[in-house]
Parts: structure tokens; sequence; C-alpha cells
């Protein structure tokens, strides 16, 4: 019993650390602020909720004590990295930090416009690839 | 009061806040027999009160909490105070602290040990400095 129980809070815990590693790439390789907060707040919050799921089950099975804190820490970091990645992109909108090249199409800049506020210029020109 | 689109940011902080108060308080009980105690306490409290400021103003938060904060560390520091005096009543040296073990209507048998006033003392003292440093700054303008 305890064993199979370990090795599910192994698993979990490898996962959250892949999802924070593939999180990190993101971080890297993706072109402009909304989709790096895009990879930075789905991801890096899976990861890391997977991460205390399994020390919770670990703790739970392997030392028979229910820490409520892990409980609560799952429960804080669900509830506020989406809003900090929403505050994040619309503080970046707001000070005029513009889209990806590729992007099509802008409804909030409208809305913006509509009520008198300034939008950034909306689509970045296309920058020159760099050598490696 | 919700102004514009920072309904996200306030609706969350709503209960984000009770959460980070829960868990200060947790801490300050807890904090005889593992990682806790009146200074992270104050400390956690004074943040939660800070993302109130954050989230909504600090007319809301001078609104939710009435009292002047530089009367909560002079109360803070009257309590530690009292705490470590009351021990010469009974004819012991001054900050010498006494528990004992009572039968509590939830709780059980719990041991009750007057470094908590102490703490209290300190846990009061904490949120008041805090609070009277961020707000101060806070208002500059």
């Amino acid at each position: 019993m305890a064993t199979i129980v370990e090795w599910i809070a192994i698993v979990l815990a490898l996962a959250g650390a892949v999802f924070c590693a593939i999180s990190a790439f993101g971080l890297i390789r993706l072109p402009d602020v909304y989709l790096r907060s895009h990879a930075a707040t789905k991801s890096a919050a899976l990861g890391v909720l997977f991460v205390l799921v399994g020390a919770f089950v670990y703790f739970w099975v392997v030392d028979g004590d229910v820490n409520i804190k892990l409980l609560l820490a799952i429960v804080f970091v669900f509830l506020t990295s989406p809003v900090a990645g929403h505050l994040n992109g619309r503080a970046a909108y707001r000070s005029g930090v513009k889209l990806w090249k590729g992007s099509v199409r802008d409804d909030f800049k409208e809305v913006l416009e509509k009520k008198g506020a300034t939008a950034p210029k909306s689509v970045q020109q296309p920058e020159p690839p760099r050598k490696p | 009061m919700p102004r514009g689109s920072d309904v996200f940011l306030q609706n969350i902080s709503k209960i984000v806040v009770f959460i980070i108060l829960a868990f200060a308080l947790y801490l300050f009980f807890t904090g005889h027999g593992s990682p806790g105690g009146g200074f992270i306490a104050g400390l956690m409290s004074a943040g939660a009160l800070l993302l109130l400021a954050l989230a909504y103003d600090i007319e809301t938060v001078r609104k939710v909490i009435p009292i002047d904060f530089k009367i909560v560390t002079a109360v803070g520091l009257l309590i530690a105070l009292c705490g470590g005096t009351g021990s010469l009543l009974f004819g012991e040296p001054f900050l010498k602290h006494a528990f004992g073990y009572f039968q509590l209507p939830l709780l059980g048998e719990t041991e009750l040990h007057t470094a908590l006033i102490f703490d209290l003392g300190v846990y009061l003292a904490v949120v008041g400095v805090t609070m009277t440093i961020l707000l101060t700054i806070g208002e500059d303008n």
C-alpha cells in the first residue's frame, strides 16, 4: 500500500517538475509578453499544484499526517496564479507593449478607443531573425 | 466600489484575504511547538491588509479597520510589558513565564502558556509598525 502511494507521489512530483520545465521553455521560446504570460501562468501553476499534491499524498499516507498547510497552499496557488497572470497581461497592454507580429485580431483595442483611452499600436514590426 | 476592470483582483482578494488571515492566526498559535510566532503572524496580517489596500484603496482599509495603527503599536508594547511584569505579582523575576493544562470546551485538554500574552504584544506591535509604514508611504502625494 505505502509503496504504491510512494510511486503515485513520485509520479505526481515528476509530472509537476516536467510541467514547470515546459513552462520555463515557453518563457524562453515564445515571442511576446502575452504568450509568455500564458506559458508562465498556466503550466507553472499546474506544475506547482502537482508537486504540492504529491507532497500532500506522501505525507498523508507515509507519515499519517494530513497537512492542512499544503491543502491551503494548493487552494491558494490555484486561486491567485491566474489572477496574477491576468494582471500582468493587462498592465503590459495598458502600458503599450506591442502584440506579436503574427497576431490577427485585437478586440480590446476597439473597446479602449471607444472609451477614448489610447491603445498601443497593436502589432509589432517583424524583427530580423537573429543568428544564434 | 468596483472600478473599471479591477473586478478580478478585487473579488479574488476578498477571498484570499481571509485565507491569509486564517493562516496568520494559525502561525500565531502554532509558534510554541513548530515554526511560527507573533512576528511572522503580524507580518502576514499586515500583508493581507496590504493586499486589500492594493485591490481597493487606502481609504477602504481605513474604513475596514477604523483604528489608528500607531495606537495598535502602543497597545502591543503595553501588552508585552504587562505580560512581563505580571510575574512580579507572584514574587517571580521579571519576564518569568508559567504554563498549565486546562480543560477547554471544544479543544479538550490544552496547554496554555503566558508566553502567548507576550506573543500577542509582539503581534500587535508588528502589525502596527508595518501598517503605519505602509500607509504613511502610500499616502505621500
